[in-house]
């Protein structure tokens, strides 16, 4: 299937049926392409909340649902980025509590996904955030204040998305995932191996780019993985009054794409499947949906109070679950983790924490001519006179401000 | 699969200019010498073979648009000559199109997005109004949106409900949209093709009561000049057109409401009034100067559009033209649009169109001295 030189379609090139597809997927693992798409019947977990290694089976993997353990190497990466991203959560609402940041919707006790989301990813591929993923946005690589902007509060985003090939964090819930959707199509029109990773949150499931994002997904046959974190609240509206569908990786099936669940405290059990789901995309078998099993420790922003809707011992439940400490526990068990090691992680923390503070604590000078600056590519006649008449206003401002002081 | 589409940054520079001539010159040569009778349909549908084939990085889809070539054929035979890949239909989901061609926008190419009618773009709202019109100023300019969505509107084609709406307003009022609507045949050609190379998003609407309109046309020149870039220069973004001279008053329209203020224009002469037509072209960035210089220079004027008049680009028009010319003004401007109800069914959209008599009744309303 080409676009020859002078672009005019030599051979017509029919999309590749998504059953046959689907049909191929499967084969690879000697199940049938319902298995395939269907998630094991258990999620996927590896090392449980006291950082032991589940027996092989006993993490939910069966026949065409097999994951490898991650290399030690990954592993350690893996933590180093967890308790970065665990300090910059905590120094992020620290923050918003010193009314330096407008909003902080932390994804505190949700960073293994976080961390897992970034880390599966290779440079040339692309990642869709939303709100809450700041941490997933910083552990691929973007600086740390510019992803602060847009809680700041001085413009919309902070950072190139062209140029980390990671979106804008986006707010309208799951309309991203189509933006995940574009990017994956064009890269696959023009024959790259691109992988797109596109995020959200268990309630925006319900939305109706979710439906259409997986549809468009999996009728082009586009390698994008759907991430959903679900962390069993939108805002404080429970799963339940979300779905009754028998888990969100269950939905994948009615796209005609894979599905999978996953322990999404356990970075382990993380890296394994996203990792594979990469290779499979990028091999060609069309989008997957991954479903990780997480919860929202803290409020859904500051502005939030959690005690209204759940009880504090739900919340004590699944602090002994935390993704941070089952991963110490573990690593320090395999003896790949020793004082020194964690001395350097810690002191890695805290920089990024020290630049967010800084980073943070310095007044932006914002220019108020920006705002006519980026609407649209060629400036039109009508915002170039609004610009003028701001300047004027601003002019005269500072004029009297003078004539005052005089 | 080989590397096969470029990206448009790639394409603007060498491939197009060579594949352009060719295509110009075939075209030139497939074509009746001089001004033949061209419908809006085809003058669309040429700009759309020629912005493929210009640049590898046009892509076109929606529903229906592949084999079919579109409810209004506009975009026949380009699925034939250009492959699956490069114009095909997707699912039906109007937010889906949108969303995905700004995915794909992000990704280096410019997607030529159709909207099967009018009212089935409501569906991809969220997507224009939050990311199409935004994306460029979130981003600071590091995200062009170079894309392109067609949609057909306004009523006069007996069509039922949710196939008539004159939606414009909405896209007119959502900062970071270019909206565009030809009333000729040339400048559909010119207007979609100028479209597709803005790096802004465009809304272009298609006055669907047109498509099967002709105006005498040379085709094939208005290709080639398109190509060799001897239009440069002469963008119809935010130049409106003076599509006929008067001196006594003028009559703004845009789209399907422009042969209805020329019709009028023409009875007016006939009782020795004599009237400018403005046909606004883009309504975003709109044209202050072409507008206002003709009603300083007549005195008087009349908007006239379709859509509803509440809330409207006709009230829009009338605010901007008394802010600047208020001193010129010999009696208040005049509006004739359709009444603030929901689209009419076929039978009883006569009563609510703008005509040529509800015009003249207007004009007639200027307060003229005897
Ligand atoms: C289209 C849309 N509707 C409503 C909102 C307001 N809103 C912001 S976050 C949120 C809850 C989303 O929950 P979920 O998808 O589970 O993600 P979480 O916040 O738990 O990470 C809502 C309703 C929005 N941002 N976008
Ligand atoms: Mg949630």
């Amino acid at each position: 299937m080409t676009i020859s030189a002078d672009h005019t379609a030599r051979e017509h090139a029919s999309p590749v049926p998504a059953e046959d597809a689907l049909t191929e997927a499967a084969k690879k693992f000697g199940i049938t392409a319902e298995d395939y798409m269907l998630p094991a019947r258990h999620q996927i977990e590896m090392v449980d909340p006291d950082g032991r290694l589940k027996p092989e089976g006993e993490q939910g993997t069966e026949p065409g649902h097999e994951y490898p353990l991650p290399g030690d190497e990954e592993l350690l990466a893996a933590y180093e980025q967890l308790v970065v991203g665990r300090r910059v959560n905590d120094q992020n609402s620290a923050l918003v509590r010193q009314g330096r940041m407008a909003v902080y919707p932390s994804s505190h006790g949700q960073e293994a996904c976080q961390v897992a989301a970034a880390l599966c990813l290779s440079d040339g591929d692309w990642m869709f955030p939303t709100y809450r993923d700041a941490v997933a946005v910083m552990t691929r690589g973007v600086d740390p204040v510019q992803v602060m902007t847009i809680f700041r509060g001085d413009w919309h985003g902070g950072f190139d998305p062209l140029k980390h090939k990671v979106g804008i964090q986006c707010t309208p819930l799951t309309t991203q995932l189509l933006h995940a959707v574009g990017v994956a199509h064009a890269a696959k029109l023009r024959g790259e191996d691109t992988v797109v990773l596109a995020m959200c949150g268990d309630g925006a499931t319900s939305e109706g780019d979710f439906h259409e994002a997986l549809n468009f997904a999996a009728v082009f046959h586009l390698p994008v993985i759907f991430f959903v974190q679900n962390n069993k609240y939108a805002i404080s509206v429970p799963l339940a009054h979300q779905s009754v569908a028998p888990s969100l990786a269950h939905k994948a099936v009615g796209y005609g794409m894979a599905g999978e669940r996953v322990d999404g405290n356990d970075v382990v059990a993380l890296l394994a499947v996203l990792d594979r789901a990469v290779a499979l995309a990028r091999e060609g078998s069309g989008p997957l949906l991954v479903e990780a099993n997480t919860y929202r420790m803290q409020a859904h922003t500051n502005a939030d109070d959690d005690t209204r809707y759940r009880e504090s011992a739900e919340v004590a439940e699944w602090r002994a679950k935390d993704p941070v400490n089952r991963m110490r526990a573990y690593l320090t068990d395999r003896g790949l983790l020793d004082d020194s090691v964690e001395a350097r992680i810690a002191a890695h923390a805290e920089a990024v924490a020290t630049q967010l503070r800084e980073g943070l604590s310095e007044d932006v000078p914002v220019d108020p001519q920006e705002l006519f600056r980026h609407v649209f590519a060629k400036q039109t006649p009508q915002l170039k006179e609004q610009s003028a008449l701001l300047a004027d206003e601003l002019a005269r401002d500072a004029a009297s401000t003078e004539e005052a002081g005089k | 699969m080989s590397p096969s589409i470029t990206t448009s940054s790639e394409a603007n520079g060498n491939v197009s200019a060579a594949t352009a001539r060719a295509a110009a010159s075939a075209a030139a040569s497939a074509e009746a010498a001089g001004p033949q009778p061209v419908t809006l349909a085809k003058s669309l549908n040429t700009a759309l073979v020629d912005a493929m084939q210009a640049d590898p990085s046009v892509l076109v889809f929606g529903e229906d648009v592949g084999t079919l070539g579109g409810v209004f054929r506009i975009t026949d035979g380009l699925t034939a000559t250009f492959g699956e890949q490069r114009c095909f239909d997707t699912p039906l989901a109007e937010s889906g199109i949108v969303g995905m061609a700004v995915g794909m926008a992000i990704n280096g190419m410019r997607p030529v997005i159709e909207m099967q009618f009018d009212a089935f773009a409501y569906p991809a709202f969220e997507q224009i109004v939050s990311h199409v019109a935004k994306m460029h100023n979130r981003t600071r300019g590091a995200v062009k949106l170079p894309m392109v969505i067609r949609v057909p509107y306004g009523g006069g084609i007996g069509g039922v409900e949710h196939h008539c709406d004159s939606s414009e307003a909405y896209y007119a009022h959502t900062a970071g949209l270019k909206v565009f609507t030809p009333a000729t045949v040339t400048d559909g050609y010119r207007m979609l093709r100028e479209a597709i190379d803005s790096d802004d998003p465009v809304v272009f609407m298609e006055p669907k009561k047109l498509y099967w309109s002709k105006d005498l046309v040379d085709l094939a020149a208005l290709r080639s000049s398109y190509m060799e870039g001897t239009t440069a220069g002469r963008t119809t973004e935010g130049r409106a057109a003076v599509a006929r001279p008067g001196t006594d008053a003028t009559l703004i329209a845009y789209g399907p409401s422009v042969p209805t203020a020329l019709a009028a224009a023409e009875a007016a002469a006939l009782e020795g009034r004599s009237l400018e037509v403005i046909d606004v072209r883009t309504i975003v960035p709109f044209d202050d100067a072409t507008v206002c210089e003709s009603v300083r220079k007549t005195g008087r004027a009349v908007v006239i559009a379709e859509a509803h008049g509440f809330a409207s680009v006709s009230s829009e028009i009338v605010a901007r033209v008394q802010e600047r010319c208020f001193h010129y003004l010999a009696a208040p401007i005049r509006r004739v649009t359709g009444f603030d109800i929901p689209y009419p069914a076929p039978k009883l959209e006569k009563y609510y169109l703008p005509g040529v008599d509800r015009i003249l009744d207007a004009v007639d309303d200027l307060q003229w001295e005897n």
